[in-house]
């Protein structure tokens, strides 16, 4: 019986077969429902979103280290996080399975940066596998756990966002058995001090020589001989790409694809008269393919920026037979197809905010989350955005720089404990004045509404303690610690209006659940009464999905309308009203 | 059908009509077909009431999940706008299945864009082989607006060559037990509409 199967459920069913206990990680498109699958098969399972990828990575590498099969999940950037763990993991090794399953977003979908996480696994000196499709991902997963477990090294699983949210058909096995737990007290293994720290560095060296081996040998690397002019490397999803476009060629097709398996490369080369490499963002396997003196092609015809395509390749390849590219037909009326790009909800809390933001004169740093939205006109109210809590720290960095205006930090509350807590206490430690904003919508909604330490629920469905992020703040040292409703906005422009104007930092937490995860609307539907709207488009201004313009006066959509009463406070007229037409 | 032969559908529309559930029970009655399927869909910032698009292709052996431009022998769409926006998909000679209806961007709504007015006359003028009706008033009639994705699968269905029990089993198995009559009613409106 085969399955229809995502990537993410792929690598989650993958890790329930090969009897992984412990699965940790943060919410990130596109890796978030490897978890959330994962979590289906408790109580056999154990899975749990942690406040960060670093903590993540460090609660799965303690089950590993007792003996347990773990896995890790996050995106590109959360590899970032949790890169300090990472690279010393790497020399004290494991005892269980480890397994970092990393999704990487080439094209920036979803995404503020495109890096190539595969970089990781030669910078940490730990094996890489890729799978291509959904099989794959649940194959290459276990083999990455009984690799890691052979030789007592984590391994990375790197997926890309078109792996991980495409489907394809999957065959089910059953699970094996799990590992067995019990800590055994080994320091000179376990405590990288340097005396002890320095063994482990040749150790890697050594473990990576013998992985290689095993990848030149590894059934996840394979050639398939088909005409021998042309000769094809890839990896990932480019490989189904590279199989449409040339479906003549012979291809070297890596998915144990670091440590590099070098004598399956030179025997492929040996076997072609040229050769192309086909992979996505960065030249990882054609560095080293150049780097054992095999003349290739790659970077020169093949894109290293956003995300290949069938199409893409077409052009590759005319322009590697000294072709032109085929035309693309442009799409017609292009220029009078409005855009449509995501915006925040009808009903969504952190409208009120940004609109009142809006009213003053101040920088706004920003952060990562659905509020990111809030830099989209019409509002317009965020000016930078860097990296998870960065909009804590920056403001702070603004303000002692010398910046004449007040400078607003504004971060989710997801965010907020992902890593905002530090540049709360760098903020009131080193004497800032920032107004820090934490847009609390209780529930980590960007990435489809994941349990955080501050809603009281486990990823395992538990009630749980709820952390107050007021608390939080107290506890970092602020004196200014407001609380408030952003739905009401004359009282939200009132609480930023003073504590922006306060000479010490301040804290305003607007908590409201996010509608669209309670699934209900936040009051009754709203609507426009023509006789007394004066066609002002002042509701426009909220850039609310459900509010029409483009009309001679504005109209309200029944069906989106979710009943937050934002419009109502910001028309001077009172032609907005409940309970629909009067 | 030779490999080269895969069959592709693109869905488009706006988050939150359905799309991914049509997407769903397409690649669902592929498969109960006996085909190789793939699909792809788009998640994250992308979905937050922006375009949405779901690409299903299914044959002998798929490779990529991606359509290529000027391959999808179906172009499929909940909101007219959308479909002239991924026109480049369709392949010449392809089926555009459009639905009527119209949702305002809020690029319109604030002035930075404008809304066209004639929006079928383009439609004729970029498919020549165009169906275009209204999805959602039709799921109306037959009692739930929100069936219009189903009514619209119903569409497409005809310019694909899967058996109808294929479609009715694939729907079977993805919609909740008690929408499974309304759903099956809302595809047949949408079949026998062409």
């Amino acid at each position: 019986m085969r399955y229809l199967m995502s990537g993410n459920e792929a690598i989650a069913r993958g890790a329930y077969e090969a009897g992984v206990t412990v699965g940790t990680g943060y919410p990130g498109t596109p890796s978030t429902e490897i978890l959330e699958n994962l979590a289906k098969y408790k109580p056999k399972v154990y899975c749990e979103w942690s406040p960060n990828e670093k903590v993540a990575f460090e609660v799965a590498a303690g089950a590993a280290l007792a003996g347990a099969r773990a896995i890790v999940t996050m995106k590109h950037v959360g590899l970032n996080v949790a890169a300090d763990p990472l690279m010393t993991l790497s020399y004290i090794g494991v005892e269980g399975g480890f397994v970092a399953c990393v999704a990487d977003d080439p094209g920036m979908h979803s995404s503020q940066n495109e890096q190539d996480s595969r970089n990781y696994a030669r910078f940490a000196k730990i094996p890489l596998f890729e799978p291509a499709d959904s099989q794959e991902a649940k194959d290459f997963l276990k083999m990455a756990i009984q690799v890691s477990e052979q030789f007592k090294s984590p391994a990375i699983l790197r997926s890309t966002t078109r792996v991980s949210h495409s489907r394809s058909l999957v065959v089910q096995e059953e699970r094996t058995a799990e590992g067995k737990v019990g800590f055994v007290k080994n320091p000179p293994r376990f405590v990288p001090i340097p005396v002890w720290g320095r063994p482990m560095r040749q150790r890697v060296e050594e473990r990576l020589l013998r992985q290689k081996k095993l990848s030149e040998s590894s059934p996840a690397n394979r050639i398939e001989w088909r005409n021998r002019a042309l000769g094809i490397i890839t990896s990932s999803i480019a490989y189904h790409y590279a199989r449409e476009v040339w479906p003549e060629a012979s291809f070297l097709k890596l998915g144990f694809s670091y440590p590099f398996p070098d004598a399956l490369i030179y025997e492929f080369a040996s076997g072609v008269d040229s050769i192309l490499v086909v992979e996505e963002l960065d030249d990882f396997i054609e560095q080293h393919v150049r780097a054992l003196g095999i003349k290739c092609q790659g970077r020169n015809v093949v894109p290293g920026i956003m995300e290949l395509s069938v199409d893409l390749l077409q052009a590759a390849r005319a322009k590697l037979e000294g072709r032109a590219a085929p035309l693309e037909k442009p799409v017609a009326f292009l220029d009078q197809i409005p855009p449509r790009p995501p915006v925040l909800c009808p009903g969504c809390p952190h409208r009120g905010v940004f609109y009142a933001l809006g009213k003053h004169d101040v920088v706004v740093t920003g952060d990562i989350g659905c509020y990111s939205l809030g830099a989209f006109k019409p509002l317009d109210r965020m000016d930078t955005i860097l990296c998870m809590g960065a909009g804590i720290s920056m403001a702070h960095g603004m303000q002692i720089a010398g910046e004449s205006r007040k400078v607003v930090g504004v971060v989710g509350d997801s965010t907020l404990f992902h890593s905002g807590i530090t540049g709360l206490l760098d903020i009131t430690y080193n004497k800032g004045t920032s107004t820090i904003i934490v847009l609390d919508n209780r529930t980590t909604a960007m990435t489809g509404h994941q349990d955080h330490p501050g809603t009281g629920r486990t990823l395992m469905g538990e009630a749980t303690v709820a952390i107050s992020i007021e608390d939080i703040g107290r506890a970092c040292g602020f004196k200014r610690v407001i609380s408030a409703d952003p739905y009401r906005l004359k009282n939200a422009m009132q609480v930023i209006s003073e504590e922006l104007a306060a000479d010490e930092p301040s804290l305003i937490v607007f908590s409201a659940p996010c509608p669209l995860r309670e699934r209900r609307r936040v009051g009754q539907v709203r609507a426009i009464q023509t006789d007394v709207c004066k066609g002002c488009e002042l509701c426009l201004g909220i850039g609310c999905p459900a509010i029409e313009g483009g009309g001679e006066k504005p109209k309200i959509n029944e069906i989106l309308c979710a009943g937050c009463g934002l419009c109502e406070q910001v028309c001077p007229t009172g032609a907005i009203v409940a309970g629909g037409e009067a | 059908m030779t490999e080269n032969e895969t069959q592709s559908t693109v869905l488009v529309g706006v988050g939150g009509q359905g799309i991914l559930l049509a997407s769903e029970i397409l690649a669902q009655a592929a498969m109960q077909a006996g085909y190789d399927v793939k699909t792809n869909e788009v998640h994250g910032m992308a979905q937050r009431g922006g375009s949405v698009m779901a690409q299903i292709r299914y044959g002998p052996k798929v490779h990529s999940p991606l359509v290529p431009k000027n391959s999808a022998q179906i172009l499929a769409a909940l909101e007219q706008v959308e479909a002239l926006r991924f026109a480049n998909y369709l392949a010449p000679g392809g089926l555009a299945a459009v639905s009527a209806q119209a949702i305002t961007p809020v690029t319109v709504s604030f002035g930075a864009a404008r809304y066209p007015e004639n929006v079928e006359e383009m439609l004729k003028v970029v498919f020549p082989r165009l169906v275009y009706f209204d999805a959602a008033q039709k799921a109306k009639e037959i009692g739930d607006i929100r069936a219009a994705n189903i009514v619209l699968l119903g569409v497409v269905s005809c310019g694909l060559d899967l058996p109808l029990d294929a479609w009715q089993r694939a729907i079977a198995l993805c919609v909740p037990e008690k929408f499974i009559d309304l759903n099956l009613k809302a595809f047949d409106v949408g079949r026998n509409f062409v």
